[in-house]
């Protein structure tokens, strides 16, 4: 099987800071991978590296293959590479319908019907707010829509960047709740994530990322297991 | 809000008219108060307790009439922030569909009627209407802050002058060629702005309205410099408007065989600017429903998210910018037309101001709102004649109170909601054709 995604010896660089250190991973089709670490650990300029911002100075990021390491952002989004932002980002003033017609963009409306009532079977509470501005509603549902919105373009690959960023416990237990579901329809799912327990019960495979650097990669299960990894992420216990 | 207080409570009133004088003292005390004669000046306190009378009585009136129920309605519908876009369900059929047949017919009629000042005045307001919408487009719909649109207006203007002075161009293929060249110019502006927002963006852009007066003001072998150009006259089929025909070309009244008006230049600038007008409002119409329109929108309302859906926010951007200033290009060359003579003072900053304040007056991104307004803030200073010297004064107040109590705008933006259309079976043929995010794994080869 090749990976759907994968980045070899990757640098990142701010300015004269170094965000990413040679960093390597791999996602294969309908995995869900999980990338944990703590704030700062440049789990969120890995994500954006795939869309070159920043871009990497030094190794390579295929896609299918294909080196989009010099790609401009839209044309890695429109080529199956969908996205939920950090802190949502929904746009605002519009309603949920309308927000996830956005996330059409890169492959037209000619799903777009279909599609739509699939998300709404997917979020029912989408279903009820339908029509209301996306400001409007709660940090949960926003979260919610704002994967809705990314799964419209019927990406191959999902990345999700901390999807529980600001939400209350019972709401991230929902949201992962349909994650497993959409990870069993066949996904394939990137997820960048703090909440180790809740992204590490839900991944196939994960990599665990310090200053730069990944440290540790296992199965969800081994580094649920590990001990270190209960030390840093889990809370101790 | 459940019950309405009935009561009236005086002590209120009172409190709240002795404010409102002495507000009013401290406004109006040096402006009226003191009348400057020679070098001396001359207290005028009888004026000044006039209208400072007036102040109180209007506050003590208001304040009654805010504390009826009716009034608290009101006062209430006003603080209500009502912010963000009103989203109209999808069906919804607009009031519009029977004014803007009234408006044409309006329109048709209003030459016979009008006369040479009437025309003018609207004339200029309606040149107004088409420099509105194009910025509308780019602040209203866009979100990036334009303020020196004036310049895509001097490039339609001067291009019509320089253009007949130097390659023979007339009026009818300048209105195009304004639109192009004003759009170019949008592109030449859009690029090195891309990657700026806000205020950044507004001082940038306020630098090129500037650069194109400047440039107009002092290449005086090419433009003139500040004595201007003129502008020639309109023509229709090569039929002109004047009394007597320029260069043996047939006056129209000569050709059709009707009296002479004087009116008839003004009123066929008057109808070709409707139906440009009418044009720009259908095209524009049309845009904001067509996914570029809505990517402008949601370029304003969120731009990171934007490109995370792929939207190429380059192309967005600049199609704004040029779509925008080829509207104002069009405007330039009727303004020119209009004036028959052109110079670089028409284009100051202030000018870019008056459009701008048109825009946030109607409401960002709202037609209906900035057609409004851009007929008030016109047609307005014309009826104030008399009060002229406090024009800008009451420019001012007003957009204060705009501020204060319609930050949105006259008109609220609304849309019509996404209508999701019917006849398509929800997990009908096309999922073999693509793989879906729920079956992609399986159905896939």
């Amino acid at each position: 099987m090749t990976a759907l995604l994968e980045f070899q010896n990757v640098d990142v660089f701010y300015g004269p800071i170094q965000a990413l250190r040679n960093v390597s991973l791999s996602i294969n089709e309908g995995e869900t991978v999980s990338l944990i670490g703590a704030n700062g650990a440049g789990k969120s300029t890995l994500l954006m590296s795939i869309f070159g911002q920043p871009r990497a100075a030094q190794g390579n990021i295929l896609y299918q293959g294909q080196d989009i390491t010099r790609k401009t952002a839209h044309f890695v989004a429109s080529n199956g590479i969908a996205q939920a932002p950090e802190g949502r980002h929904v746009f605002p003033d519009m309603s949920v319908e309308e927000n996830l017609l956005m996330g059409t963009i890169p492959i037209g409306t000619k799903w777009v019907d279909e599609d739509m009532q699939r998300m709404f079977d997917l979020f029912p509470r989408l279903k009820e707010r339908r029509n209301q501005r996306a400001m409007t509603m709660s940090g949960g549902e926003q979260q919610m829509l704002a994967i809705a919105r990314a799964l419209m373009s019927r990406p191959k690959l999902l990345l999700l960047d901390e999807p529980s960023l600001g939400l209350a416990p019972i709401v991230v237990k929902h949201i992962f709740q349909i994650l497993r579901e959409l990870a069993q329809s066949g996904m394939t799912i990137f997820l960048v994530e703090q909440n180790a327990n809740h992204a590490l019960k839900l991944s196939d495979r994960a990599y665990v990322m310090v200053t730069g650097e990944i440290r540790m990669t296992g199965t969800g299960q081994e580094l649920l297991a590990d001990p270190q990894v209960q030390e840093a992420y889990l809370g101790g216990h | 809000m459940s019950g309405y207080q009935t009561s009236f409570d005086l002590k209120r009133c009172l409190i709240d008219t002795v404010m409102a004088g002495l507000i009013s003292l401290v406004v109006f005390g040096p402006i009226v108060g003191i009348v400057l004669q020679g070098y001396s000046f001359q207290t005028e306190p009888k004026r000044l307790a006039v209208l400072i009378g007036i102040v109180m009585l209007g506050r003590f009136c208001l304040s009654l009439f805010l504390q009826t129920v009716r009034g608290q309605k009101i006062a209430e519908s006003f603080s209500k922030p009502g912010g963000g876009v009103h989203v109209l369900p999808p069906h919804h059929k607009s009031n519009l569909r029977f004014i803007i047949p009234i408006l044409i017919l309006l329109a048709i009629a209003f030459p016979f009627f009008a006369n040479k000042y009437l025309l003018s005045v609207v004339i200029l307001g309606l040149i107004y209407v088409l420099l509105g919408l194009g910025l509308n487009i780019v602040v209203g719909l866009a979100g990036l802050l334009d303020l020196g649109f004036v310049g895509f207006y001097a490039i339609g203007a001067y291009g019509l002058a320089l253009g007949y002075e130097y390659l023979g161009l007339g009026f009818w293929s300048m209105i195009p060629l304004a639109a192009v060249m004003a759009a170019l110019a949008g592109a030449l502006l859009g690029f090195p702005v891309l990657r700026m927002h806000g205020d950044y963006l507004a001082i940038v852009t306020l630098g090129f309205g500037e650069i194109i007066r400047l440039v107009l003001n002092n290449w005086v072998g090419f433009t003139g410099g500040p004595n201007g150009r003129p502008v020639p006259n309109p023509t229709f089929f090569g039929l002109e408007f004047g009394r007597r025909a320029k260069e043996g070309g047939t006056p129209i009244h000569e050709f059709f065989g009707f009296k002479y008006n004087p009116n008839a230049e003004l009123i066929f600038t008057f109808v070709v600017l409707v139906i440009v007008v009418l044009a720009v409002l259908y095209i524009k119409h049309r845009l904001t429903r067509m996914p570029v329109g809505r990517a402008w929108e949601a370029l304003r309302e969120d731009e990171i998210a934007c490109r995370a859906m792929g939207l190429n926010h380059v192309l967005v951007k600049l199609s704004a910018f040029m779509i925008g200033a080829s509207t104002a290009g069009i405007a330039g060359v009727f303004f020119a037309t209009k004036q028959g003579f052109i110079d670089p003072s028409s284009f100051t900053f202030f000018e870019s101001a008056l459009i701008l304040a048109i825009v946030v007056l109607g409401g960002m991104g709202s037609t209906v709102g900035v057609v409004i307004a851009a007929f008030v803030l016109t047609i307005l200073p014309e009826l104030l004649r008399s009060f002229a010297d406090y024009r800008i004064l009451m420019f001012g107040i007003l957009m204060v109170l705009m501020m204060i109590w319609r930050p949105r705008g006259l008109i609220r933006i609304s849309r019509r909601g996404y209508e999701v259309r019917k006849g398509v079976p929800p997990s009908a043929a096309h999922t073999r054709v693509m793989p879906t995010p729920v079956t992609g794994k399986e159905v896939t080869p």
